[in-house]
């Protein structure tokens, strides 16, 4: 009956053995683990790109045509732009603002669209008024490509990356919703939950206290692989000047300016081309392997 | 013998849900009592509405009929608009142990979560303290098991540990909803002690549910049988097995596997188990059990029996004995 054999009274000792539980869970994988390194190497890139560049000021406002359209080198290895700025800076300086969009986009939207959606499973069969706003809301979000309406709002507006990521999150929180919304509402049907009810515990109780950390996982495994698709939803607009202006150094516009010079000056577009494809690639194997750790199976 | 008060009525309970099939009468008009510090057995095969009946009483569910009184207190009102000093008091232990305990929180919050709600417990020492009581008397280890978590517990300490949470605010009034179902013989028989010791030291009632007959011979002191959302036979135990009365009961009591001799002549004359359980969407008219019945007559399919007393203390819903 006892499955228990070891001796344990420290909570803080337990709450390291579950986390070591999971790191062996994850460390299996070894497409997980590289998926780890890519996203850890993209952020650190970002954050440190000031000093791992080698030539920071070339991020910015600089131009020395004597070096224009240089091919690698050893001073320039990924070459160098029309204004003969190091591609290699550049592409690390664009980590930063990729990540950046990344990472603003899922703060806005994440906490946002995860509240709805426990509300709106919660109070799925008790006030049904609520779970019929929140979610039809949702869906008229869902009905519209994030990409279509992002382009739409920053033609409007003026093409800026705060436009950008604005356009961005009011696309993406209804998939948040959803998917809280849908866990939620298996997660009540748990006896756990209805344990809780019964004792007299209250809603905020059980939403945030019973409920959501079983979502946690899940919405985990979101985050992760989201962090993909807004960087190329932000690429994509950069691509197409909706996005972050030149002299940034944004992945998607670095892309776009050396699309001018193709094929002969192929390095100014390819690099940051590839960097944006690292970085998809790198979150979408760690997404993969969060899921395979923490979403248990029911 | 102390004189026992009631300490629950149940009156025309019944419970429909409106499904796309159509309603659902899940419990359709039962009445009951238990006193304080009894033990009711409410037994019925998988469909008969016991465990709705559990879920309407300890408030998942508002009746869409009937009164239950508890302690002189009309409780049929949502479970949000029940005084939270009630809810103390009335406390359930769920059929499934997977199900009913938090994976991502450690056994000490899941037992001491009542103690909080109801502000039993001033400081996180105290908390501790009354978790490692509520624990030890499901004969826990609390030392070892505090700061796990569910996952790490097989079945019958985790159905121990949701007992324990049941009995942490000393209850006078615990529903368990099979809770030896899902676990093995073995340890069925340790919960089984475990709940008969605890009953006994807080003077508890219980409102035992559950499919199998023979455990309430030891265990009840009253049996109700339900078949399709109504009672159909209810006595005090000894009675109950003495003397069954209905032809369902009989049923029930003839298909119990016995070993000795002795057991087998308790037994009454052999009914032959007939049928499944009809729909609870469509419900035979007159006498449910009809359609299942051996002994079925006309009147039988057309009206429904009352429920009377046919012994004191023994009540039966059937034409057999309407007549009389």
């Amino acid at each position: 009956m006892r499955t228990i054999e070891t001796h344990i009274s420290i909570p803080k000792w337990i709450e390291e053995l579950e986390l070591g539980k999971k790191w062996y869970k994850f460390s299996r994988s070894p497409l997980s683990l590289l998926g780890l390194v890519i996203a850890c190497s993209t952020i650190i890139l970002a954050l440190l790109a000031p000093f791992l560049a080698p030539y920071p000021q070339h991020a910015g406002f600089y131009h020395n045509f004597m070096e224009s359209c240089q091919g690698l080198s050893l001073k320039h290895p990924f070459g160098t732009d029309q204004f003969g700025r190091d591609v290699l800076s550049r592409t690390i300086f664009g980590f930063r603002y990729s990540l950046m969009m990344a990472g603003v986009v899922l703060l806005l939207v994440v906490p946002l669209g995860v509240i709805l959606g426990l509300i709106a499973g919660y109070y799925r069969e008790k006030i049904k008024i609520i779970e019929i706003v929140i979610m039809r809301i949702a869906d008229i979000f869902i009905a519209v490509p994030p990409l279509v309406l992002a382009l739409a709002i920053c033609s409007v507006l003026t093409p800026s990356v705060f436009h950008a990521m604005m356009a961005v999150s009011l696309m993406w929180w209804p998939w948040y919703t959803r998917l809280t919304y849908n866990v939620t509402s298996s997660l009540k049907e748990e006896y756990f939950v209805q344990a809780a009810e019964v004792t007299g515990a209250s809603s905020s109780h059980i939403i945030f206290k019973e409920i959501l950390p079983n979502c946690l996982g899940s919405i985990l495994t979101k985050v992760t692989l989201d962090v993909g698709w807004i960087i190329l939803i932000g690429s994509a607009l950069s691509f197409v000047g909706l996005g972050a202006q030149p002299p940034t150094p944004d992945l998607g516009t670095m892309v776009a300016e050396g699309g001018n010079f193709l094929p002969d000056f192929w390095w100014i577009s390819l690099f940051p081309a590839l960097a944006i494809s690292y970085t998809i690639l790198g979150f979408n194997l760690l997404g993969d392997g969060v899921r395979d750790t923490f979403v248990e199976e029911r | 013998m102390k004189e026992m008060v009631n300490l629950l009525w149940v009156e025309n309970l019944k419970k429909h849900f409106k499904t796309s099939y159509g309603i659902v009468k899940a419990v359709d008009g039962i009445d009951f009592t238990i006193k304080s510090g009894e033990i009711f057995g409410l037994v019925g095969e998988s469909g008969s509405g016991k465990s709705t009946a559990g879920h309407v009483i300890v408030g998942i569910y508002t009746p869409t009929v009937g009164r239950i009184l508890f302690k002189d207190q009309d409780i049929s009102v949502p479970a949000i608009k029940r005084p939270k000093r009630l809810k103390r008091e009335i406390q359930m232990v769920f059929q499934d142990p997977a199900s009913s305990l938090n994976p991502k929180k450690t056994i000490k919050d899941i037992v001491g979560l009542p103690l909080k709600v109801h502000g039993l417990v001033n400081s996180k020492e105290e908390l501790e303290e009354k978790a490692a009581k509520a624990l030890e008397m499901v004969e826990l280890p609390p030392e070892e098991l505090m700061y796990r978590h569910p996952a790490d517990l097989g079945g019958g300490e985790k159905q121990a540990v949701s007992i324990a949470r049941a009995i942490s605010t000393n209850p006078s009034f615990v529903i368990l909803d099979e809770p030896t179902s899902a676990l093995d013989v073995s340890i069925q028989a340790k919960i089984i002690k475990a709940l008969m010791k605890i009953q006994k030291d807080l003077n508890l009632s219980y409102l035992f549910i559950t499919h199998d007959l023979s455990l309430m011979r030891n265990v009840a002191s009253m049996v109700a049988i339900m078949y399709l959302g109504k009672i159909y036979e209810q006595a005090p135990t000894g009675m109950f097995f003495y003397n069954p009365l209905h032809p369902y009961t009989k049923m029930l009591l003839s298909s119990i596997p016995v070993l000795t001799d002795e057991e087998n002549k308790m037994k009454p004359k052999k009914v032959a188990p007939k049928g499944e359980i009809p729909s609870a969407v469509n419900i035979p008219p007159g006498c449910r059990f009809h359609t299942r019945c051996p002994f079925t007559m006309d009147i039988c399919k057309v009206k429904e029996p009352n429920f009377v007393m046919v012994e004191p203390g023994h009540h039966v819903a059937c034409h057999l004995y309407n007549q009389k």
